[in-house]
């Protein structure tokens, strides 16, 4: 009898811990590796944007700003980032109104979410980074037609609970920032001999690399790369 | 004179996909096959003037008179997003046969970059509501234009002995940024 109370105050105790994490993911720590299993879970789910599902090189999404702004690594990497935020910020907000919005005005509800988010980030990049604001450009307002924004949106955040939104849209943030900051500093290294401004050799290189006909053949090639790595 | 140089510079010099890098998701996506890149480029051409038309004067007669530049991104997806449902609903009562050809494209063109993107620029460079209409029209020419040619390649490439790592998207690819090298020739046109 004894034991019996405390098996379900430590049972009651574990749930607590959880339940201070994220509310509604109680039906996830059941078991005696609840909380293992949860952590391993959310460790995948975090990981799998790098290389498993790299929304750039597996899913193919977002190709336009991939190809526009990689002409410098730097610009790579503060284009991942700017997506990064937006991303976490509107997977972290759809999940919490996710059962307050009607089923069918669903994808306009999310775009707006979505815009919002864009619009924050486009007048702090031009308020604090104006150099970086001026290289980005165009792309900055297009984040809001990011497919991958809006796909994690609908096929993640929509269904899962806050906290495994949150580390959903990191995890593809950051996997995206890291396919650009790739292909940045692949081209330009391949145009002006250099990375993150650092001049690696001097000559003159191929400047087509740094040109729009670079981004398509660099990004063609990484593809086949990480083709070929995944199928060894 | 002035729409020969925006028409000549937006179809061919500056080409919105091979040097924008706009609307580069139905570029790779759509066109395996040249009559479904024709029937995508019809559709861009219908919203993409309408939506640059409809944008312009939001712009210029709502959100500047009330101080409100910032709200444009999100005032311009709204009104793409509402303007594609729209015109997907009249062409299925007014012309079922249009419907049809471009019922399938219709709803991917939210998501399209090309269109928001046009809008932006077309504010961006000032142009009035003419030329603005003109512009549209000239990058949905450029946007087909690349979409069938590379199409076209496409269909031919199926055919070819690609390297198992390369087949598919990497090849596809490659060739886009030899068509791009291409495009390039006409750097310094107008």
């Amino acid at each position: 009898m004894q034991l019996k109370e405390r098996v379900i105050h430590i049972k009651e105790k574990r749930n607590n811990i959880e339940y201070s994490i994220s509310p509604v993911s109680l039906s996830e720590v059941e078991g005696s590796s609840g909380i293992k299993k949860y952590t391993m879970n959310q460790i995948q789910n975090f990981t799998k944007g790098f290389i498993k599902e790299n929304p750039v090189f597996i899913l193919l999404l977002g190709l336009c700003p991939t190809l526009g702004v990689t002409t410098s690594a730097v610009n790579g990497l503060g284009m991942g980032l700017a997506t990064t935020f937006v991303l976490v910020m509107s997977n972290l907000v759809v999940s919490v109104v996710r059962k307050a919005i009607p089923d069918k005005v669903r994808i306009p509800a999310f775009i707006v979410i979505i815009a919002s988010f864009v619009t924050i980030v486009e007048l702090v990049m031009q308020a604090y980074t104006p150099d970086l604001f001026e290289a980005l450009g165009l792309f900055i307002p297009l984040i809001v037609v990011n497919c991958i924004v809006l796909g994690r949106a609908e096929a993640f955040a929509s269904k899962n609970t806050p906290w495994s939104s949150i580390v959903d849209g990191m995890g593809m943030g950051l996997g995206f920032a890291f396919a650009l900051t790739l292909l940045g500093g692949a081209r330009e290294l391949l145009g002006s001999g250099a990375i993150f401004g650092i001049k690696l050799i001097e000559a003159d290189l191929m400047l087509v690399f740094v040109l729009a006909p670079g981004a398509f053949i660099v990004l063609g090639y990484l593809i086949a790369l990480i083709n070929k790595l995944n199928k060894a | 004179m002035e729409y020969f140089v925006i028409i000549i510079g937006s179809i061919f010099v500056s080409n919105i996909v091979l040097t924008q890098f706009l609307g580069i998701c139905p570029f790779v996506g759509v066109s395996g096959k040249l009559s479904t890149s024709v029937g995508m480029g019809g559709a861009v051409l219908f919203v993409l003037t309408l939506a640059t038309m409809v944008t312009w004067i939001i712009q210029y007669y709502v959100l500047n008179p009330l101080g409100l530049g910032f709200m444009q991104t999100i005032v311009f997806i709204l009104i793409i997003a509402s303007l594609v449902q729209m015109v997907e609903i009249i062409l299925k009562k007014v012309s079922p046969a249009l419907f049809q050809a471009l019922g399938v494209f219709l709803p991917l063109i939210t998501t399209n970059c090309a269109v928001l993107g046009v809008a932006i620029l077309t504010i961006q460079k000032d142009f009035n509501l003419i030329e603005g209409v003109v512009y549209a029209i000239a990058n949905a020419i450029g946007f087909t234009l690349a979409l069938v040619l590379f199409a076209g390649i496409r269909e031919h490439l199926d055919l070819m002995e690609v390297p198992k790592a390369m087949r598919g998207v990497p090849i596809a690819l490659v060739v886009a940024g030899i068509l791009a090298l291409a495009f390039m020739g006409f750097t310094g046109l107008v």
